[in-house]
């Protein structure tokens, strides 16, 4: 199971975490129904971002598909649609955005303005207006690192990190409430063992089986996405070596805390998702407000999550991800101290 | 007796020297100046009901608790100071089963005699006699074992690295009838080995079967006897009545002035009387420890 279910996170979550918008339901109304409306329609639904869903007669017929969340984006094209556009070399459309799932509706948004313009461009340039008189400038993107800004490369390296964090920060959170809850904590205190060997029994076993889970990861995704990391894989292993000590070390401490599994449950969840969320993994740490960012710096998962795509995507060496290493090991230092501290064998 | 206790040297030849131990949790004191002794090779038992704060003394005697005051010492150890060699030599067994549920009956013993750097091998004969009866069942896990069973494997974890002082906190609670004699019979070849035996029940009929007991309520010691001179210290004449309508008897002898106490014990009621000649004809009994447990908490 503690491998199984890892494992099938791998293979499902970087298919769902993408942030391409695709599926977009569209609604169309067209109150022209001229040639050239009906190649901005056609266009729009080719360019495989949108579905055409609906197919109104009126805005407020529109409306209604929006409400009924038939449609994400209303796209109408006026009457005299196509007339204005020759004659006068203007015209306008106007989008409706359903903005409930934000995400979808601003990328819908961008979408359809990029696809706009570029029919535009299209329309001018068949009409035979000089194009320098217009002054367009086209930019092509190159995407170092990742050619095509596939997001599965950098999700999948991401998601390794997650998995990382899962066993060494949930499991062994559980783990020494588990006796407490049992009982057999008793029964080991009562024995000459010291605590820091106590501490240090309860880390190995999860560093290793970290290990092995990340040996499996780093297969899956080799064989199912392709990827194998461009710097030295080792560097991986030692990173999360130190990482897999702190994140085993901070759930350590929640447990010598707890009483209950619950309680070590709610507070190492509640944790994890705080780290989740400001790692990076999902949302550039450089896009977070100031403050945010500051807290980011306590963050460990922040600093795998910079080094495993370093590491994966643009090949970085040792002395490249130093100042992350060093800072993972601060926290492994500062966490497994703690849990030895805290961890009260005299009561 | 407990005043003596108190000015007694803490090394020396005991098993257990407790001398003015409080403790309190919050504002429950679940301990109040307890003193007493157990000498070496006694098998002495602590009597009393559930929260009289028997597993609070066993936690401050096991290093696993501070005491708030007073000083403590096991087979001449401090318990503050000398934490770390009294967990060499002692043996415990809480009152909830806490050995690893999930390991079988073998794992358990060898992980715990590995703990204790000793082989299961190396003290064999002391615990041999126990684990013969649970051989049978050695790989099976040891949550999947009856009550008895459990008890007898926690005893054999708890001897596997020959302790000389044993505490046993309730080791009978909730094991059938047969089992709880087995475990006395065992307890009693121990003493022989020359082990310090402290162990707590709340059934009074157990009481017999220790050299000496404490009986204790409510943090206090009522008494510190053998149990023949707790029964013999039973200040009144008891006597056994018994009608067929008990309940009936029992109002009517509460309102009776003559009476000093009345109570219910089993099919009979004990009662005593406030003169020593009342007018009426009964047979005169023996009080048990569990009458006498009664009279002390008046």
């Amino acid at each position: 199971m503690i491998i199984g279910l890892p494992v099938i996170q791998l293979l499902i979550l970087p298919w769902a975490a993408t942030f391409e918008q695709r599926n977009i339901s569209l609604g169309v109304i067209d109150n022209d129904r001229g040639a050239y409306s009906r190649q901005l329609i056609d266009k729009v639904v080719s360019s495989g971002f949108f579905r055409l869903t609906d197919y109104s007669g009126s805005y407020d017929q529109a409306l209604k598909t929006i409400e009924n969340d038939k449609a994400d984006l209303i796209l109408e094209i006026p009457a005299h649609f196509e007339n204005n556009f020759v004659r006068h070399q203007q015209t306008d459309v106007m989008l409706s955005v359903n903005a409930v799932n934000g995400q979808k509706a601003g990328l819908g948004a961008a979408y359809l303005g990029q696809i706009i313009a570029e029919f535009n461009q299209n329309v001018i340039r068949e009409q035979g207006v000089q194009l320098d008189r217009i002054n367009l400038i086209q930019t092509t993107p190159y995407f170092k690192y990742n050619k095509e800004m596939n997001y599965r490369n950098f999700m999948v390296p991401g998601i390794l990190v997650m998995l990382l964090t899962l066993i060494g920060g949930v499991l062994s959170a559980m783990n020494i409430v588990k006796e407490k809850e049992i009982g057999t904590i008793e029964q080991i205190n009562v024995t000459p063992i010291p605590k820091y060997i106590f501490i240090l029994a309860k880390l190995i076993p999860f560093i290793i089986i970290g290990l092995v889970l990340l040996t499996i990861g780093l297969f899956i995704a080799w064989l199912v996405y392709g990827l194998f990391p461009a710097g030295n894989v080792l560097l991986v292993y030692l990173f999360a070596f130190f990482y897999l000590i702190a994140f085993t070390g901070a759930g350590l401490v929640i447990s010598t805390y707890s009483n209950t599994q619950q309680q070590a449950m709610f507070t190492a969840v509640f944790f994890m998702i705080i780290f989740f969320l400001l790692s990076g993994l999902f949302t550039p740490v450089s896009s977070m407000p100031e403050w945010v960012q500051t807290v980011t710096i306590f963050n460990p998962l922040r600093y795998f999550v910079e080094v495993i795509r370093l590491i994966f995507m643009k090949g970085s060496q040792l002395t490249d991800i130093l100042p992350q290493l060093g800072a993972i090991i601060g926290f492994g230092v500062f966490f497994n101290t703690w849990a030895i501290v805290n961890y009260k064998k005299t009561g | 007796m407990a005043m003596s206790d108190f000015n007694l040297p803490l090394s020396g030849s005991w098993g257990v020297r407790i001398s003015g131990i409080s403790k309190k949790y919050g504002e429950t004191q679940a301990l109040s100046n307890i003193s007493f002794h157990v000498n070496k090779g006694e098998l002495f038992g602590l009597i009393g009901p559930d929260g009289a704060g028997k597993t609070t003394l066993f936690r401050i005697l096991t290093t696993l608790l501070l005491a708030d005051k007073g000083i403590a010492s096991v087979n001449g150890l401090d318990v503050v100071k000398q934490y770390r060699e009294i967990r060499n030599i002692a043996g415990y067994m809480p009152g909830k089963f806490s050995l690893y549920q999930d390991l079988s009956v073998q794992e358990n013993l060898d992980f715990f005699a590995n703990v204790f750097n000793t082989s299961i091998e190396e003290n064999y004969d002391l615990i041999r006699d126990i684990y013969i009866q649970i051989e049978p069942f050695k790989n099976r896990k040891a949550g999947k074992l009856s009550g008895g069973m459990k008890q007898k494997l926690a005893l054999c974890c708890a001897l596997i690295h020959k302790p000389l002082v044993l505490f046993l906190d309730e080791p009978t609670t909730g094991v059938d009838p047969v089992s709880r004699k087995e475990f006395w019979e065992i307890l009693k070849r121990l003493k022989q080995e020359n082990i310090s035996i402290l162990v707590s029940t709340p059934y009074m009929d157990e009481a017999t079967l220790c050299d000496r007991i404490a009986l204790i309520q409510s943090g206090k010691i009522l008494s510190i006897a053998t149990p023949e001179q707790i029964i013999k210290e039973y200040p009144q004449k008891l006597f056994a009545i018994r009608t067929e309508n008990n309940y009936h008897l029992l109002k009517q002898l509460r309102k009776d002035p003559q009476v000093n106490s009345v109570y219910i014990f089993g099919e009979y009621l004990h009662v005593t009387f406030k003169d020593d000649v009342p007018n009426i004809e009964a047979k005169e009994i023996t009080p048990s420890v569990e009458d006498c447990f009664i009279q002390l908490m008046e």
